[in-house]
């Protein structure tokens, strides 16, 4: 790891995500503890339309924009014609995607990189909707929550289903690294972009992002949002190893849960939810954080 | 020069031979029947030894044109094959490729496209594709298919150029029959075509750079001129590259090839491995004092309408053969031999005969009608029926 | 912005590029540090979205070119040296 002081500033600044944007957060920190000797690829989104409107880029490592459901796949390319060329040596291969471009459309390109052991870190941004079209639903947003195609309404609760596990299903691929991590934590990130990128093989880092265009909370709120998710066990921090999800490492559990209407109550996408609703939520919660051990 | 080494072998072998002998860095390949063999014979080759590459055994059709993209973008000389449903799976990222300027090959086993299914040979699965910015080649036989695979990496790497390519083999009347090739010895292969090193850029973090920018209306109506523009400047380069080719290995291309055609007062209009059997019904139709010529297209895109003017200008009829349909028009090639014509004080009158759709075989008599509907219409002065369809089974019309 | 020469295929080779349009008009609000209370945690260094924090030698100081006025580094700063002002034009 280079010392705080040396890393440069790989996202520059001029970019035109949201004021208190937490892709932001995320992208500074992973790209400048990554370094300049990495080349990325990015699915179209949010991330990618904010930083690369020609003749402007945010972006101080090379990078390359394909498509929207193949961040994984482009960097399949490029990860077996560097080592094909001889070329590859230290250099960080990342593919960058947000929840739509990871847990839906780019689900099957992901799942083949990973099935075929290439050398790439791919790092979801979550923010639980398809925010870059409109705030759509993806299988990343959270029940309860209100969308714009899944909408509260006289007889909607907003999305009514669950939150697809996508690092359990990435680590099942038997990777060698497969974490969760959130941007309210940034030394706990820092410290799992670099085990992801030491990782021999394909490491997955699903991270946790708010947004206060797509939840509805003021721009002031997003680290204390990424840090409520987590103090409520509504999004747990671990990591695993070799796929060994059945042992995976808790890395943060908070010594008293707070109470997640807490979390919610924060974000008018689940302004909608009665005492009903969240008594449910917070059932779910107790059980996936017993599983987890807190 | 090096020997070339005579072979017999089936079409995908003859694409795949031409392939290796170009030397590609990565081949990210998804099966799809009549091109399967093609990278089944790619991997052998690296199994063996035979070819230093990297196979990218993706997981489908799209995720082999995004690894293609990826792949070249380093500065890896990349190809892959495909077919039909797959192509037109992997439709979004031909555009991509095409707006990234990146000289990417695919080898097509040209099958008809679903629904019905059907996996037998027809061309709409490239003109399909005839939009998104790739050049077209299409052989007629498996000599053919081999060199254009070579000629295709040399015409798409070039620096006037860098465009990708495909090159078309009709689905199991070439891609599985066996015929009998001349294979270039690989030092003269070298020599014709040099490492590929990309002049406009590349992923490097020795200098970085941003591929797939956004591109807003202030900007995008001019990066696509200049993406067409450098289509536009390519018929030039061909000729000069086909050229190049002949002196070298001794086999002449041209984008469309006349036969025939002097005297002709009708010329018939083919592409793909129908050729051989349009010209085996010229010759019959000769010796019966019929003034019949036969021009194959090679080339679709860059589509060579200065050719075809010089070839058919002078004619009374062009009888353009499509295997192919775009419902609610007629043939692609008919299309554009209408627009090549348009604005001519001379010009032909067109027929357009579809024909062979999904592996319906063509034979000599076929030709032989479209010739005398031809014939007919240029003797009436009138063209009733612009679109005609060849070889259809009335007892099993509904 | 004045436009610019296309390049081909769109590629950009100016990283960083973005330093050129100025996102500090987009804000209404904007922060100021008291140095004093400043104990240079760099938490605010570390969550800005825009990296419109840049470190001194003892505490911070604001780039005002790119900051949005997000007012996360006022909310998240433990000591409460930052504030978020109403920017007088």
């Amino acid at each position: 790891m280079m010392s705080e002081d040396e890393k440069k500033e790989l996202l520059a600044s001029g970019h035109r995500m949201c004021a208190g944007c937490g892709e932001g957060t995320a992208m500074r920190t992973i790209l400048n503890e990554a370094g300049p000797n990495s080349i990325a690829t990015v699915a179209t989104g949010c991330l990618e339309v904010t930083t690369t409107a020609f003749p402007q880029t945010a972006w101080e490592i090379p990078l390359i924009h394909a498509a929207f459901e193949n961040a994984a796949s482009v960097a399949a390319g490029i990860e077996s014609a560097l080592k094909q060329m001889d070329k590859k040596g230290e250099t960080n291969i990342l593919s960058f995607a947000g929840d739509g471009g990871t847990f839906d459309i780019g689900f099957q390109a992901l799942s083949g990189m990973f099935e075929r052991k290439h050398n790439v870190t791919h790092i979801c941004l979550d923010n639980e909707a398809y925010m870059n079209t409109g705030i759509q639903r993806c299988s990343s947003t959270p029940y309860g929550a209100s969308t714009t195609t899944s909408p509260k309404g006289k007889y909607s609760i907003g999305e009514d289903r669950p939150k697809k596990p996508i690092a359990r299903i990435a680590s099942a691929h038997d990777i060698p690294y497969a974490a969760t991590a959130c941007i309210g934590y940034i030394n706990d990130l820092k410290k799992k972009v670099n085990k992801a990128l030491e990782a021999d093989g394909p490491a997955f880092l699903h991270v946790f992002a708010p947004c206060p265009t797509g939840w509805r909370h003021g721009s002031s709120d997003t680290i204390e949002l990424a840090k409520l998710a987590v103090e409520t066990g509504v999004f747990v921090l671990w990591e695993a190893e070799d796929g060994n999800i059945c042992d995976l490492n808790v890395t943060y559990k908070p010594k008293e849960r707070k109470p997640v209407e807490e979390y919610l109550k924060k974000q008018r996408r689940f302004a909608h939810l009665t005492e009903e609703h969240i008594e449910k939520i917070q059932k779910e919660v107790d059980e996936k954080c017993e599983e987890y051990g807190f | 020069m090096g020997e070339q080494k005579g072979l017999t072998i089936q079409g995908n072998m003859a694409t795949a031979l031409g392939a290796k002998l170009s030397r590609p860095d990565v081949i990210p390949a998804y099966p799809i029947t009549p091109s399967t063999l093609f990278p089944e014979k790619i991997s052998e080759y690296i199994a063996d030894g035979e070819l230093d590459a990297s196979m990218i055994r993706v997981e489908s059709e799209h995720s082999a044109m995004s690894a293609c993209i990826g792949a070249s973008a380093v500065g890896a000389r990349t190809c892959t094959a495909s077919a039909s449903q797959g192509i037109a799976l992997m439709h979004e990222m031909l555009f991509i490729a095409a707006g990234m300027r990146l000289p990417i090959v695919m080898a097509v086993g040209n099958r008809a496209m679903s629904a019905p299914i059907n996996i037998w040979a027809d061309h709409q699965d490239t003109m399909a594709s005839r939009d998104s910015g790739w050049m077209q080649f299409y052989a007629e036989k498996n000599q053919e298919g081999l060199d254009l695979m070579i000629l295709a990496f040399r015409i798409a790497e070039d620096e006037r150029v860098l465009l990708p390519a495909m090159v078309g083999i009709d689905g199991f009347v070439l891609t599985h029959t066996v015929e009998g090739v001349q294979a270039p010895a690989q030092e003269d292969v070298d020599e014709f075509l040099p490492p590929y090193d990309p002049p406009h850029g590349k992923l490097d973090p020795e200098e970085p750079m941003t591929f797939g920018s956004l591109g807003t209306p202030e900007y995008y109506q001019e990066l696509k001129y200049d993406q067409t523009k450098a289509m536009d400047n390519t018929p030039e380069i061909i000729d000069e590259i086909f050229d190049e080719f002949e002196e070298k290995f001794g086999r002449n291309y041209n984008r469309i090839t006349p036969y025939r055609c002097e005297d002709a007062d009708i010329i018939l209009l083919t592409m793909g491995s129908m050729t051989g059997t349009a010209r085996a019904a010229v010759d019959e139709m000769r010796e019966e004092g019929e003034k019949v010529g036969l021009a194959k297209l090679t080339v679709f895109r860059p589509f060579p309408s200065d050719l075809l003017k010089e070839i058919a200008g002078d004619v009374h009829g062009l009888a353009v053969v499509d295997r192919n349909i775009s419902p609610g028009f007629g043939g692609a090639v008919f299309a554009e031999c209408a627009g090549a014509f348009i604005n001519e004080k001379k010009s032909p009158l067109m027929k357009n005969f579809i024909v062979g759709l999904g592996g319906r075989e063509i034979f000599k008599k076929n030709f032989r009608e479209m010739y005398e509907k031809t014939k007919k219409a240029v003797e009436t002065g009138k063209v009733e029926k612009p679109v005609e369809w060849i070889n259809m089974d009335e007892d099993v019309m509904r | 912005m004045s436009k610019v020469k296309i390049t081909i295929a769109g590629i950009n080779k100016k990283p960083g590029s973005s330093k050129e349009y100025k996102t500090g008009g987009w804000r209404t609000m904007k922060p100021e540090v008291d140095v004093e209370k400043c104990i240079r945690c760099l938490q605010c260094f570390d969550y800005c979205p825009d990296g419109a924090i840049k470190k001194t030698e003892d505490a911070i100081e604001f780039d005002l070119d790119y900051c949005k006025g997000c007012g996360i580094c006022e909310r998240e700063c433990p000591v409460e040296a930052i504030v978020m002002k109403v920017e007088e034009k």
